[in-house]
């Protein structure tokens, strides 16, 4: 017996092998000395020092001190602003949409995810640090999302947002019908095509959810008297839905026109749940007020417009009525190529709508952290929060403005020196490969296969829009 | 069957009718007037800025600028304190007015018009002077853009135009400024014209569609320029058996003849060099369009004096392993090898507005301010041969000025005053009158 208990407590000191990647040492200490702090929620503090201890905010104020070993980068003349937000994402996704069905609750963007996709790094050198991984919008219910911060060069598993809520996309309008595709003899057409249709979908599939919550809810109360008591056979399309109904899980939904605003508004005001956020909206701002008093938030472009129907009435200055009638509101990108600059995409609700600078700012930072549940962690400078920090070579709303390093829990995840002092050895190595014997053409004209690549950098999922 | 196409075109026309909804300005041309822009800080572009003056501006033209300019007596006069004025800006790479909605109403896409080869398709043609997008573009201080066809191997002409007037002819600056080419992609993944996937061609094979391509082009310019010297022959001999006339031929002669600038739309390296060559070969005066690739073949543009009329600083770099900010940076390399170049959105409307951020990212990326703003300015208009009349604020040239308070190419400045052909602009647009129909709503 006695060997039995010295055996045990041996083997429970040694260190626990799982299938996790090691646990990483804590990123050096980093001071930020004399720069602009854009703290979004404490104003704009000039001639300051941020400290950066152990992934997170750990001081700002004037003339930090920090320990020895620290790295301290001299800020004078630089921003430092918090990491961008980008609230409507498809980056890292080897596939966006499960379009075979128009409820497709069950599948998760979460089991998609491509940790090598070359953009991710491309944001970070835009400043952004954390990304809303959406389903595409093929479905009036489609799937579930992934909140990630973009720990490029690290597994899955690192990138994903500790505690962020989890949420589910909706989709309304143009793309849901289908609306944009031919109609061929012979090939039956997906319901719904109308929004009188997709409305359907939605009320159907509460209705369903309402009636799985209630025997959830019988089997619940029962068990507690009788652990015995059968559970009623799961339902993973409706499991999602019962979390929306009990208020667990958020709802993103992509709308264009008023009419579905309202008509979303309506049935999730019928059913019982809130709509976390309005994604695109474009026509948000001819129902602000509705927007406003439901309290969802919105999610947009800061200027696209025209590329569809649905797009026609779209105008810049949705951000400004919309932030005026008291919505939260946040611009994204739902694209690659756009999420790069979020920061100009911000400044644009300056230019048209006059949006204060504190205002225009929160577009990228605090209101998407708002929207995704993470403000707790994120979103602004403030001692406490996680060390997810840019430090910008001018202000951020500036054309000329450039980003020099990005932090990510105190690490550095994008730097400019370092990205330029390795393209000498990078470029030897490509040349290195293209003389490779298995890179050469063959003598007989085969060409070299190549991966098929996934288009990167369009509107809306699955726009092309013609270029001149 | 009557009542029927009655209804018919009826729901045509209401649908018509709700796309473009009319703007209080759109019947009315302004009319040139006299004006005096004053104590304003000037940015010629050409030359160094004036830092307080005076800019006249009449029948059209601007008269004089400086620092003591005296004004006119009876002209209107604009108080410029505190503002600058900057010529209006030019992007040479659109399809402005060609196009309303692109998904979804296919009824306003003229873009593209059947068939390989069409030379004789004319942009001017198709330009909707009331689209929405010329008023929400030109409030950003864009007063020029090339309208260019697409589509095809040989597109079309593209069009200068200034973006006010009530009708294609008013706003035609060069009706027919350039032929539009694509030059064709060697695609050895096996990519069919027009996008489709085949199976994946081998090197070789693609190779061989790519000059049978190419081919086609070169056969008709051929024929073209053949077809030019019959017609002079019988000019001059009306003896000669009588040419028969052909509406195709007929358009490519100015431009067989380099008497007119061929535009090739070209975004890779191959496709640059091929274009390149061609045009040499054929004797053209060839301008890029596109060049994302244009840095790597910069020697080869400067040594043959190809100017490039850049899109895509706001793209994704195409290859995985490309530095994060090659094209961002595209611009400046190009300045560094002192090739020819303009920047430009590459779009078909929407997003022309912008065109002042494409300009301030190359800025960002290396490219000197100064630079930055002549790329959307004087370079497009010197490309475009019209650097007579556009680009910089100087006496003689047209009065297409725009009057802010800061720097035009930063996005949190705002435009006060537009001109257009020494006209005056009202500052609305669609999305004006929108934001005001809705922003008190209670």
């Amino acid at each position: 017996m006695k060997r039995l208990i010295v055996f045990l407590l041996t083997i429970s000191t040694l260190p626990v092998i799982s299938g996790r990647a090691q646990q990483r040492l804590a990123p050096p200490e980093t001071l930020i000395r004399n720069a602009t702090v854009l703290t979004i929620t404490h104003g704009t503090l000039q001639n300051t020092d941020v400290l950066l201890r152990n992934g997170k905010i750990a001081a700002i104020g004037k003339n930090l001190q920090a320990s020895a070993n620290a790295r301290i980068i001299d800020g004078t003349g630089k921003f430092v602003m918090p990491g961008i937000i980008d609230c409507h994402s498809h980056s890292m996704l080897d596939t966006i949409n499960e379009g075979t069905l128009a409820v497709t609750s069950m599948v998760h963007t979460q089991d998609v995810l491509n940790t090598t996709d070359v953009d991710l790094y491309r944001e970070l050198a835009g400043g952004v640090t954390t990304l809303n991984l959406l389903h595409g919008s093929a479905n009036p219910i489609g799937g579930l999302n992934t909140v990630v911060k973009i720990k490029y060069g690290r597994p899955a598993s690192e990138f994903l947002f500790p505690g962020a809520m989890p949420g589910i996309k909706f989709a309304l309008g143009e793309n849901v019908k289908q609306s944009s595709r031919p109609n061929l003899p012979g090939v039956p057409r997906r319901y719904p095509n109308t929004r009188m249709g997709v409305e359907e979908v939605i009320r159907d599939a509460f209705t369903r959810a309402r009636d799985y919550k209630r025997t959830l809810d019988e089997y619940r109360a029962a068990v507690k008297n009788d652990k015995n008591a059968i559970p009623p056979r799961r339902d993973l399309q409706l499991e999602p839905l019962v979390e929306i109904l009990e208020g667990k899980r958020y709802v993103h939904a992509h709308s264009y026109v008023a009419s579905e605003i309202l008509m979303l508004i309506n049935i999730a005001d019928e059913f019982g749940f809130k709509i976390k956020t309005f994604q695109h909206v474009l026509e948000g701002y001819k129902v602000a007020k509705e927007i406003a008093a439901h309290g969802a938030g919105a999610s947009i472009f800061a200027d696209s417009w025209g590329y569809k129907i649905e797009a026609y009435d779209a105008i810049p200055y949705n951000a400004a009525i919309m932030t005026r009638a008291g919505v939260v509101v946040s611009m994204n990108s739902d694209s690659d190529e756009r999420a790069r600059r979020l920061n100009i995409e911000a400044a644009k609700a300056m230019h048209w709508g006059d949006l204060t600078e504190e205002q225009a700012l929160k577009l990228v930072t605090l209101n998407p952290a708002i929207q995704l549940g993470i403000q707790d962690r994120v979103g602004s400078l403030e001692v406490g929060k996680d060390a997810d920090v840019v430090i910008w070579n001018a202000h951020p709303f500036s054309v000329y403005a450039r980003v020099d390093t990005t932090f990510i829990d105190g690490e550095v995840f994008f730097d400019r020196q370092q990205d330029l002092a390795r393209r000498p050895e990078l470029a030897k190595e490509r040349a290195a490969l293209e003389q490779a014997e298995p890179n050469r053409p063959a003598t007989r004209g085969q060409s070299p296969q190549t991966p098929r690549r996934r288009p990167s950098g369009h509107e809306d999922d699955d726009i092309e829009v013609e270029k001149p | 069957m009557r009542v029927l196409v009655a209804i018919v075109l009826l729901a045509g026309s209401v649908v018509a009718q709700q796309i473009g909804n009319p703007t209080t300005q759109e019947g009315v041309t302004p009319p040139r007037g006299t004006f005096a822009i004053r104590n304003a800080r000037i940015v010629t572009v050409s030359g160094p800025d004036i830092e307080n003056g005076t800019v006249v501006i009449r029948d059209g033209k601007i008269e004089a600028v400086g620092a003591n300019v005296s004004v006119p007596a009876g002209a209107q006069t604009i108080d410029g304190r505190g503002l600058s004025v900057y010529p209006g800006m030019i992007d040479a790479g659109t399809n402005m007015g060609l196009v309303e909605v692109p998904q979804g109403a296919n009824g306003t896409v003229d873009t593209s018009e059947v068939g390989d080869l069409n030379p004789n398709a004319k942009a001017i043609i198709a330009v909707n002077p009331h689209s929405a997008h010329i008023p929400v573009t030109r409030v950003e201080g864009i007063t020029n853009t090339l309208t260019a066809p697409t589509g095809g191997l040989i597109s079309g002409q593209a069009a200068l135009i200034n973006l006010l007037g009530t009708a294609p002819k008013e706003m035609a600056v060069v009706p027919q400024l350039a032929l539009v080419i694509n030059y064709p992609r060697i695609t050895s993944a096996g990519e069919g014209f027009g996008g489709q996937r085949q199976q994946p061609a081998n090197l070789s094979e693609a190779l061989a569609a790519n000059e049978r391509q190419v081919e086609q082009i070169r056969k008709m310019l051929r024929d073209a320029e053949a077809y030019g010297r019959a017609q002079d022959a019988y000019a001059k001999d009306h003896s000669l058996p009588h040419p028969d006339h052909n509406v195709v031929l007929e358009s490519l002669v100015p431009y067989v003849r380099g008497e007119q600038p061929v535009i090739f739309r070209a975004e890779r390296e191959a496709e640059i060099r091929g274009a390149v060559k061609f045009a040499e070969d054929m004797k053209l005066k060839p301008i890029i369009l596109g060049g994302h690739d244009a840095w790597k073949v910069a020697s080869l543009l400067k040594q043959k004096n190809v100017p490039v009329i850049l899109t895509g600083v706001l793209t994704l770099p195409v290859r995985e392993d490309d530095d994060y900010d090659t094209l961002y940076a595209n611009p400046a390399k190009l300045q560094e090898a002192g090739v020819r170049f303009c920047i430009s959105t590459g779009d078909a409307g929407a997003e022309v507005r912008n065109l002042a951020q494409y300009a301030g990212m190359a800025s960002a990326f290396g490219l000197s301010k100064a630079d930055a703003l002549k790329a959307v300015t004087l370079y497009p208009a010197q490309i475009l041969n019209v650097a007579d009349r556009l680009g910089s604020i100087e006496a003689g040239k047209m009065a297409n000025l725009v009057i802010t308070d800061g720097d035009l190419l930063e996005i949190r400045t705002h435009i006060r005053y537009l001109l257009i052909d020494g006209r005056p602009v009202v500052l609305t647009s669609r999305h004006t009158e929108l934001n005001d129909s809705f922003k008190n709503r209670k």
